[in-house]
């Protein structure tokens, strides 16, 4: 079979020298999880789009592997009072067309974000709150906010800036209520031209096939050196054993995600994998509705009480649960067992936060202590599609349960359903999981534990009606709190709050994979994205 | 003729009406897209304006009149996701699947017919007794396991083909085909190849009970009896006759080979329609399923009102019967 192989390759190497360009070895295939569903930076505020998109369009600032805000198209910025901010703009910088990058592409752009028409999720939220913008000179800008605003250049990162020429924006001037002389501002379908896809970043658009593939080629005249590869192609490969076979095959040269099962077999075969610590905790959640009468969905047991508003019942569920066996036994070396909403060192949380401790006996005594000796039975409800190993995390937090009394059922469902029931407080008791897409606590204490406030947009996710005032005065106050020592200092004490009253339980923090063919070097992302810039041929 | 005709147009209306209705009340029973849609981090206001825009916040009959009013003038909804017409999405996937049934329709007659006429001629024999059994494997084996198998074998282990994805394209009248160029053909042929072994089974069965029955009719005794040799009375004779219902029935599954490839499509993230279904249900943009369901419902429906008017136009039979009745 060897020999035919060769006849067969031997046979076809005069078309394999035709087809092929000459720089086969600067070329790189990724085989994606999920395909951005646009090429339109400003279009859908998800993680695949936001991925693609720091190829082509850059922002003021970017985040790094690690998810701190570094410069990229502004060198630097500072906060020159609680309200004002002056960014001074990289200068020499070109859009892949040609034309120079300043100041008035990014007001064309921050102009751009609330004129796109039916986004299905809009990056309206990362411009908001802007009062006015003055140009000093073209590459010095500042920019003055109605209230303290100290997740600006956080923002920033999100926001991709497209060329203001490109789209007749060159007097485009800035208004809190809507620009003016904004020209013809492009739609959603107008990026998926690669003559209109025009960014300052490492790699431009050459072709965007939906559900085949999307090819990038090196931005020669980028900014900040010849970037690594002459051609990206991303390819979507939603099922994950067709994403091995893919690499296996020689298709893909870098896989999102692979399934644990097969890392001994790609490792045995020459492949090699990474893995990174992502932001994303896995946590529980427990009604918390503390009306009178309430009974959480599922329980039972509890003579028409809410258990779960106590805070012994919710310490003795954390308490009850063997994070490290759930790591070990469950996750292979995917997870970390949490003790808080954040891995260390990211923003906003405390080097040395305890793990709580596996104490099944205490477990019992603070039940016993808060009316329940005999347990009470309830309903876990988790997506089975969503996160890595979700159902199975949810058995084993049932069966350790089950060993203190609170005889636990499992109800997994596929994720559209799982959301949807949750957001219609269908549940008594849930797993789910969080990325803080900012890489600061923030974003986990505002979605999960704040109180919920449809009108400051506080607690959106916070679906177990958790409400701790003493918390939101703290989360508030370091929204408002611009210096950033004392920002950081608000944030850790509220969420040492948040963990001593059990306001959320958390489980563990994902480790995301990926494996690539050997030759390549891949520095592993905490915000799971996969981009062709942390991807080198190994020297 | 002319009753039988508007009575026949009359039915298939009603069907695509009650299709419509279950299409619809089915797929916008589950989940909530908003929810799928929205970044996690979005706000409740922020999802309470995507449901207003999608039209999610009207009462299920103003969704369904609205939708039905939409396409009754052609305009089966805009998908969620990519906000662009669904049925332009729709189309855009529709070379790739047309061309995948194609080259599974050339495979299945290649393999199927040639296997059943030498099984036909011989039905004892080892070759015979061997095609049989083998073609109940292509039957029974189930379609996702065998594209699996094949990806095993010829992508990863031997690495000649290919394991997912369309390959290179070229514009033929405007329409983008892999057919054309190597690349494409070498991602075309395991998918198609799998989703050509049931079809072939099926030739193979309907071509051996051909070649049987024809191998006893006058003609060929008497086409013996004058001397031509057997090459050509299979070739000519028996292949010609046998062919009949080969095409028949082959017809009739290309239509399911177009509208439900969704598994082979799936394993092989080959970007035809079938994968976009899946994409869609998973994303919940539920405009899409609707208007693919639709657009299949449509299909067979056109199919068996064409195949009934050619049935009445061949066969005065039905044409009597249904004057008088």
């Amino acid at each position: 079979m060897q020999r035919t192989a060769k006849r067969l390759a031997l046979a076809s190497l005069p078309l394999a020298m035709i087809f092929a360009t000459p720089a086969l070895a600067q070329e790189l295939t990724i085989g994606l999880t999920s395909e951005p569903t646009a090429v339109d930076p400003h279009f859908h505020n998800l993680g695949p789009n936001n991925a693609l998109r720091s190829h082509i369009f850059e922002g003021l600032t970017q985040a790094d592997e690690n998810q701190q805000n570094v410069a990229s198209l502004a060198s630097d910025w500072e906060a020159v009072d609680d309200t004002t901010w002056r960014f001074n703009l990289r200068e020499g910088v070109t859009f892949s067309d040609g034309t120079p990058f300043d100041a008035q592409d990014v007001i064309y752009t921050i102009c751009r974000v609330p004129t796109v028409q039916d986004s299905p999720s809009s990056f309206t939220g990362f411009v908001a709150g802007i009062d006015s913008i003055e140009v000093e000179d073209p590459h010095t800008m500042v920019f003055r906010t109605a209230s303290p605003l100290p997740l600006l250049p956080t923002n920033f990162a999100s926001v991709g800036i497209i060329s203001a020429e490109a789209f007749g924006g060159e007097n485009a001037t800035y208004a809190p209520d809507g620009c003016e002389n904004m020209g013809t501002p492009p739609q959603a379908a107008d990026f998926n031209d690669p003559e209109k896809a025009i960014g300052t970043g490492p790699y431009k658009l050459e072709s965007y096939v939906r559900g085949d593939s999307i090819v990038l080629s090196r931005n020669e005249n980028y900014w900040d050196g010849t970037p690594t590869w002459e051609q990206v192609t991303m390819r979507p490969i939603a099922n994950e054993g067709a994403r091995v076979a893919a690499l296996l095959a020689g298709d893909v040269d870098v896989i999102e995600t692979p399934p644990i099962q097969d890392f001994d077999r790609l490792r045995r075969d020459g492949y090699q994998i990474a893995q990174g610590l992502s932001n994303r905790v896995i946590y529980l959640h427990l009604d918390n509705n503390a009306e009178e009468g309430h009974v959480p969905p599922g329980v039972e047991g509890t003579n028409g009480e809410n258990p779960f508003t106590d805070v012994r019942v919710r310490e003795a569920i954390s308490k009850a649960i063997d994070r490290q066996a759930i790591a070990s036994r469950l996750m292979g070396t995917l997870a970390v067992p949490a003790g808080d909403l954040l891995p260390y060192p990211m923003f906003g949380t405390r080097e040395d936060t305890p793990v709580d401790p596996y104490d099944p006996d205490r477990s019992r005594e603070l039940l016993a202590e808060a009316g329940y000796p005999n347990g009470f039975s309830l309903v876990l409800s988790a997506p089975n599609d969503r996160y890595m190993n979700d159902e199975k995390i949810a058995q084993a937090v049932a069966q350790m349960l089950a060993r203190i009394g609170i005889n636990t059922t499992v109800d997994a469902m596929t994720a559209s359903t799982f959301f949807s029931r949750r957001n219609n407080y269908e549940y008594g008791m849930w797993l789910a999981g969080w990325g803080a897409a900012t890489g600061e606590i923030s974003s986990p204490l505002i979605a999960l534990v704040a109180t919920r406030n449809a009108d400051t947009g506080m607690g959106a996710t916070n679906r177990q009606n958790y409400s701790n005032p003493e918390i939101d005065a703290l989360v508030e106050e370091a929204m408002r709190t611009v210096d950033e020592d004392a920002r950081e200092a608000l944030l850790q004490e509220a969420a040492t709050m948040a963990m001593a009253d059990y306001a959320t339980i958390p489980l563990h923090f994902e480790v995301t994979p990926w494996a690539f063919r050997e030759g390549l070097n891949l520095t592993p992302r905490a915000d799971q994205y996969t981009l062709a810039m942390e991807i080198e041929p190994a020297s | 003729m002319l009753v039988y005709l508007i009575r026949r147009i009359g039915q298939s209306l009603l069907v695509i009406a009650v299709m419509a209705v279950l299409v619809f009340l089915a797929v916008y029973a589950v989940g909530d897209p908003v929810a799928i849609l929205a970044n996690p981090e979005a706000t409740q206001q922020e999802l309470d304006a995507i449901a207003a825009r999608l039209g999610l916040d009207r009462p299920l009959w103003e969704q369904f009149a609205i939708f039905v009013w939409n396409a009754l003038q052609g305009d089966l909804g805009t998908s969620f996701v990519y906000s662009e017409s669904a049925l332009t999405v729709i189309l855009e996937r529709l070379p790739a699947t047309m061309e995948l049934a194609f080259v599974a329709l050339v495979l299945s007659i290649l393999i199927g017919v040639p296997l059943g006429v030498i099984a036909g001629l011989k039905p004892d024999g080892l070759a015979g007794r061997t095609i049989m059994s083998t073609s109940i494997l292509g039957f029974s084996l189930p379609n996702f396991w065998i594209g699996l198998m094949l990806i095993l074998l010829f992508a990863v282990e031997l690495q000649w083909l290919p394991a997912s994805g369309r390959g290179d394209t070229v514009d033929v009248l405007g329409v983008p085909l892999s057919m054309f160029t190597l690349d494409g053909l070498s991602h075309l042929l395991l998918p198609a190849f799998t989703l050509a072994l049931y079809k072939s089974s099926l030739v193979i069965r309907i071509a051996q009970a051909g070649t049987r029955e024809v191998m006893l009719q006058d003609y060929v005794r008497f086409a013996r009896a004058k001397g031509l040799s057997p090459r050509r009375i299979v070739m000519v004779h028996v292949l010609k006759n046998m062919m009949i219902p080969v095409v028949t029935v082959l017809g009739l599954e290309l239509g399911s080979m177009i509208a439900f490839a969704v598994v082979t499509e799936t394993v092989f993230s080959y970007p035809g329609m079938g994968k976009l279904l899946i994409d869609s249900i998973n994303r919940l943009d539920r405009p899409i399923v609707v208007a693919y369901l639709m657009l299949t419902v449509f299909i067979f429906v056109i199919i068996n009102l064409v195949v009934d008017m050619l049935y009445a136009a061949i066969d005065p039979r039905v044409r009597l019967s249904e004057a008088k009745g």
